[in-house]
C-alpha cells in the first residue's frame, strides 16, 4: 500500500469514526429502542429540526420492529458501493485486465452456485495492489482480494475457495449485521415521516449522517476489527458447499489456509488481525471434511497460471 | 362435464398456492428452464410484479402479467413484499406499520450517496463504478466450466 493512500485512508477512517477514536455520527433516535417500543411510550425523536412524538406514527396502525433484514436490496446496494469505495482507500486496484477478468468469470460461476446468486447490482470482483493478505466483501456483492492473498493460492481450487468465502459473507448479509441496530431504526423512522416526498435539507442531512454511521460500522468491522469467529466459520462452510457444487475440491480452502499460515506476519493489519488463525479455521473445516490432495486437471492449472502466474 | 372440468381446474390451481411477488434486483432475468443454463426469455425491471405458479429447488416458475409466456426466475431475485415504485404519503405510513411493503428509492438512495460524496470528496468512487461495469456473460461461464473440466451439480446451477 502506498504511503499517500494509507494516509488518506487514515484521514477518512478518523472522519468516519473508525477505531472509536472519533465519536460516531450523532444518532438522532435517543437510546436503542425499536420503533415498536417507542410507539408504545411515545418517545420524542428529532428529525429535520422538529420534535415528533412517535406515538402519532402508531395511531393508525401498529408499527413493526425493523432490523437489518428490513434493509432492502436497493439500500444494501448503495451501502455496498460506499463500503467498496472505502475498501479501495486502503488498497488501490491492481490494474491487470486479464487477471481481473479471470477473477470475475470464476467469481460469477461460484456465485451462481451460492444461496444468493441474484443481488440488486450483481456480483463484481476486483484485485487490489497490496502484498498484505486480505479480502473483503461489501454488502450486495462487491468483492475485493489482494495480490497477497492470491499468492497464497497454488491452484484455481484455492482461488475459488477465497472468492466463495467472500460470497458466503454476502449471502449471509454479515456486513449489514455489523450496523448498529439503532441506526436502522433511524433510517426507517425517517422513511415513515418523510417517505412521501424527496428528502430535502435537514431530513437529507439526517439520513446521510445515518448512512455515514452505517458505513463506519461496516467498514471498521471489515477493515479493522473483523467479524466474529462464528461468522468466519460460517463463511468457510459456505465456501466448502459452493466449491463442491461447482466441482472443485473443497480442500482448496485447506491448501490456501496452510500457505496463509506460513506467510502471515505477526502485528500486521490484514487477516492476522481480522480473522481467526488459519490453523483454527482448518480444524473447524476438518470437522466435516476429510482431506484429499487437490489435483486439478492440467487445463485448469494452465489457465490459472496464465491469469495469475505473475500476480 | 363442464362442472367436472371446472372442479378439476380449480383443484390443479390450488395444488400450489400461487403467490404475487416482486422483482427485487435491478435487472431480473427470466429463463426457459429452472437453471442458469436456460435460454433467456425476457428481462424484468426492479419492482415488476409476477405470479409464482410453481417452485423447483431455488427456482420459481412465473407468469408475467401481460406476457403470454411462462418462465423461471431464481427465487433470490424475488421478494414477497410489494415494491412501491413511486410511493405516496399513505404508502409511507403503511410501510412503517407493515412488513409487506417496500418503498423504492427511499432511505439510502442515489440522493444520499450524492450528499455523502459532497461531504466526503476525498473518497473516490471511480473504481467502484468501473467494477460494476465488468460484465460476464452466461456463455463465458459455460465455457469456463467446460474448459476447466468442472462438473456443477445440485445447488442453484
Amino acid at each position: 500500500m502506498k504511503i499517500s493512500s494509507r494516509r488518506n485512508f487514515i484521514k477518512v477512517a478518523a472522519k468516519l469514526g473508525f477505531w472509536g477514536l472519533a465519536a460516531g455520527p450523532a444518532l438522532i433516535v435517543k437510546g436503542c429502542k425499536t420503533l415498536d417500543e417507542m410507539s408504545e411510550s411515545g418517545t420524542t425523536i428529532g428529525i429535520g429540526g422538529f420534535n415528533i412524538n412517535t406515538a402519532s406514527i402508531a395511531k393508525s396502525a401498529k408499527a413493526v420492529s425493523k432490523s437489518f433484514e428490513d434493509i432492502t436490496p436497493e439500500q444494501e446496494y448503495y451501502i455496498g458501493r460506499t463500503v467498496g469505495a472505502l475498501v479501495l482507500e486502503k488498497y488501490k486496484p491492481y490494474e491487470n485486465r486479464m487477471a481481473n477478468l479471470y477473477i470475475n468469470v470464476l467469481g460469477k460461476t461460484l456465485a451462481q452456485a451460492s444461496e444468493m446468486p441474484e443481488t440488486y447490482g450483481g456480483y463484481h470482483f476486483l484485485i487490489q495492489d497490496s502484498d498484505e493478505i486480505n479480502a473483503f466483501a461489501a454488502p450486495g456483492g462487491l468483492i475485493f482480494v489482494t495480490r497477497g492473498i492470491l499468492r497464497c493460492c497454488q491452484h484455481e481450487d484455492a482461488v475459488a475457495s477465497v472468492l466463495a468465502h467472500e460470497i458466503g459473507h454476502v449471502q449471509y448479509k454479515h456486513g449489514l449485521q455489523a450496523i448498529n441496530k439503532s441506526r436502522v431504526t433511524t433510517a426507517v423512522t425517517t422513511l415513515a415521516i418523510e417517505g412521501a416526498k424527496t428528502f430535502g435539507g435537514d431530513d437529507l442531512a439526517t439520513l446521510t449522517r445515518t448512512f455515514e454511521g452505517s458505513i463506519s460500522d461496516i467498514s471498521s468491522t471489515l477493515i479493522v476489527n473483523g467479524y466474529s469467529r462464528s461468522f468466519e466459520y460460517q463463511a468457510d462452510l459456505a465456501s466448502v458447499t459452493i466449491l463442491k457444487r461447482v466441482g472443485y475440491n473443497p480442500n482448496g480452502l485447506v491448501d490456501m489456509l496452510n500457505i496463509m499460515n506460513i506467510r502471515l506476519q505477526p502485528g500486521g493489519s490484514d487477516f492476522v488481525k481480522t480473522h481467526p488463525a488459519p490453523s483454527s479455521r482448518i480444524a473447524e473445516i476438518q470437522k466435516n471434511l476429510v482431506y484429499s490432495k487437490v489435483e486439478p486437471p492440467s487445463v485448469r492449472q494452465a489457465r490459472f497460471k496464465r491469469a495469475l502466474g505473475r500476480v | 362435464m363442464v362442472t367436472l372440468l371446472a372442479v378439476f381446474c380449480s383443484l390443479t390451481a390450488f395444488a400450489f398456492e400461487q403467490k404475487l411477488m416482486s422483482v427485487q434486483v435491478k435487472h431480473g432475468t427470466v429463463r426457459s428452464t429452472p437453471s442458469f443454463l436456460g435460454k433467456v426469455i425476457t428481462r424484468l425491471n426492479y419492482g415488476d410484479q409476477v405470479v409464482v405458479k410453481a417452485q423447483k429447488d431455488s427456482w420459481s416458475q412465473i407468469d408475467m402479467p401481460g406476457v403470454y409466456a411462462m418462465g423461471w426466475m431464481h427465487t433470490s431475485a424475488l421478494s414477497s413484499k410489494r415494491i412501491v415504485l413511486k410511493p405516496g404519503a399513505s404508502d409511507a405510513e403503511q410501510a412503517a406499520s407493515s412488513d409487506e411493503l417496500t418503498l423504492a428509492g427511499r432511505g439510502f438512495n442515489q440522493q444520499v450517496e450524492d450528499d455523502f460524496k459532497s461531504k466526503n470528496p476525498e473518497i473516490d468512487f471511480t473504481w467502484v463504478d468501473r467494477m460494476e461495469k465488468i460484465a460476464v456473460t452466461q456463455d463465458q461461464i459455460q465455457n469456463f466450466i467446460m474448459e476447466g473440466a468442472l462438473s456443477p451439480k445440485g445447488g442453484s446451477q
